[in-house]
């Protein structure tokens, strides 16, 4: 695991049924792309977070392929509807091989 | 064929409005994740002489600058206090303490950052002496770099504790020395341009210097995230900036000249919502 990886992810708590509600999120991550040199002119190897997916209830909502041009701290914000009270989890993949998840709850009324 | 005509006139006038608009601080109202209410206009505090409302340094950015700060979320200078929350409870320095060995948490601090600077023991202290001070008599620990993210983000950790709570220094009794050191640099004009901080801040608050919207220098936002840098950038560092673009020797950061500086302009924010850590452009 790469070092001060933090998923945040911003939900509203409620929302009417139907409603587009907007989802922030982002992952403190380096997002080290592979093409830089270190003082000695070593590559600096790829770090970066690779996959990004939202599931909400068992769906899935969004599954983005990251690619090294990403920087750092990925952010992604956007809508989706949310047709009855569930969970919504966020997913993401790192070069290293380590999962970071976190899940957020919504209730509709 | 009127229906276009009065559109035309309309989009004219509000053009115009806009302009004028801008000359000054905006009409914006400042409320933190919807529920925290800013003060970022009040009367100026009474010993300015010639300033009658200040304003918060977030009135006269822009709106897109200004929406960073509405929301925690967008606020990217949220990511380094986080980083300095981790920090708080870390062992660092010869005697395996960490803050969190005396210190509850930096809720303990609420209202700390509204009165500093203050003077202890006929010293003038800012919030990185004590941060400094602590880590070098109770942690036995290496001092953080002044400007550094380290202890700047422990500054807006612990400013952030305040936020909302109006500026209040002390400026009479033990402090009052340092403030009229600190008014006297204020005044003072410096470098080849021969500009004091009043010259900007308080002449021209308001106006243009270039492509950049003057404010009034207020600090009360500090440490701040500066979108130019990417980073917190501490008080002092910001000073020195000034006067550098002066085109003179400036003094250090963690100067004497600086403290006395730095309580001076803050209580020249006397009143207004402490804002750590705001964004600036």
């Amino acid at each position: 695991m790469a070092d001060g990886v933090k998923p945040r992810v911003k939900v509203p708590k409620t929302a009417a049924a139907g409603e587009a509600v907007t989802i922030k999120t982002l992952i403190s991550h380096k997002m080290e792309s592979g093409q830089r040199k270190d003082g000695d002119g070593n590559i600096i190897p790829r770090s970066i977070i690779n996959r990004f997916v939202v599931d909400f209830n068992g769906q899935n909502v969004l599954d983005v392929t990251i690619e090294p041009a990403i920087s750092t701290n990925p952010y992604f914000e956007f809508e989706a509807k949310v047709p009855e009270s569930g969970e919504f989890t966020f997913t993401w993949y790192d070069d290293d091989g380590s999962v970071y998840e976190t899940s957020k709850s919504i209730t509709v009324s | 064929m009127k229906k276009v005509l009065t559109l035309s006139v309309a989009v004219t006038a509000l053009g115009l409005s806009t302009v004028i608009g801008f000359a000054d601080a905006d009409d914006d109202n400042l409320v933190i994740n919807d529920e925290l209410e800013m003060i970022t206009e009040t009367a100026a505090p009474a010993h300015m002489e010639w300033i009658d409302t200040i304003y918060s340094g977030w009135r006269f950015r822009t709106d897109e600058t200004q929406a960073l700060q509405i929301d925690d979320f967008d606020n990217p200078a949220m990511l380094t206090v986080d980083v300095a929350l981790d920090a708080f409870s870390k062992v660092d320095g010869s005697e395996g303490k960490s803050c969190a060995s005396c210190h509850a948490g930096p809720e303990e601090f609420a209202g700390l950052t509204a009165s500093m600077p203050k003077v202890i023991d006929g010293k003038l202290v800012v919030m990185e002496d004590l941060i400094n001070g602590h880590r070098a008599e109770v942690m036995g620990a290496e001092p953080l770099k002044w400007s550094g993210q380290e202890m700047q983000g422990m500054v807006a950790l612990i400013g952030l504790q305040s936020r909302g709570m109006p500026v209040d220094v002390a400026i009479d009794g033990e402090a009052a020395p340092f403030w009229e050191q600190g008014k006297e640099i204020y005044y003072t004009r410096y470098g080849q341009l021969e500009l004091s901080c009043a010259s900007c801040h308080e002449d021209n608050y308001g106006n243009m210097i270039r492509a950049d919207h003057l404010s009034q220098g207020q600090i009360n936002g500090f440490p701040t995230y500066r979108l130019k840098q990417a980073r917190l950038i501490s008080k002092h560092n910001r000073f020195r900036g000034c006067i550098r673009d002066t085109r003179a020797e400036t003094f250090a950061e963690g100067s004497d000249e600086f403290r006395a500086l730095e309580l001076y302009v803050q209580s020249r924010g006397n009143g207004l919502s402490v804002e750590t850590p705001a964004v600036r452009q």
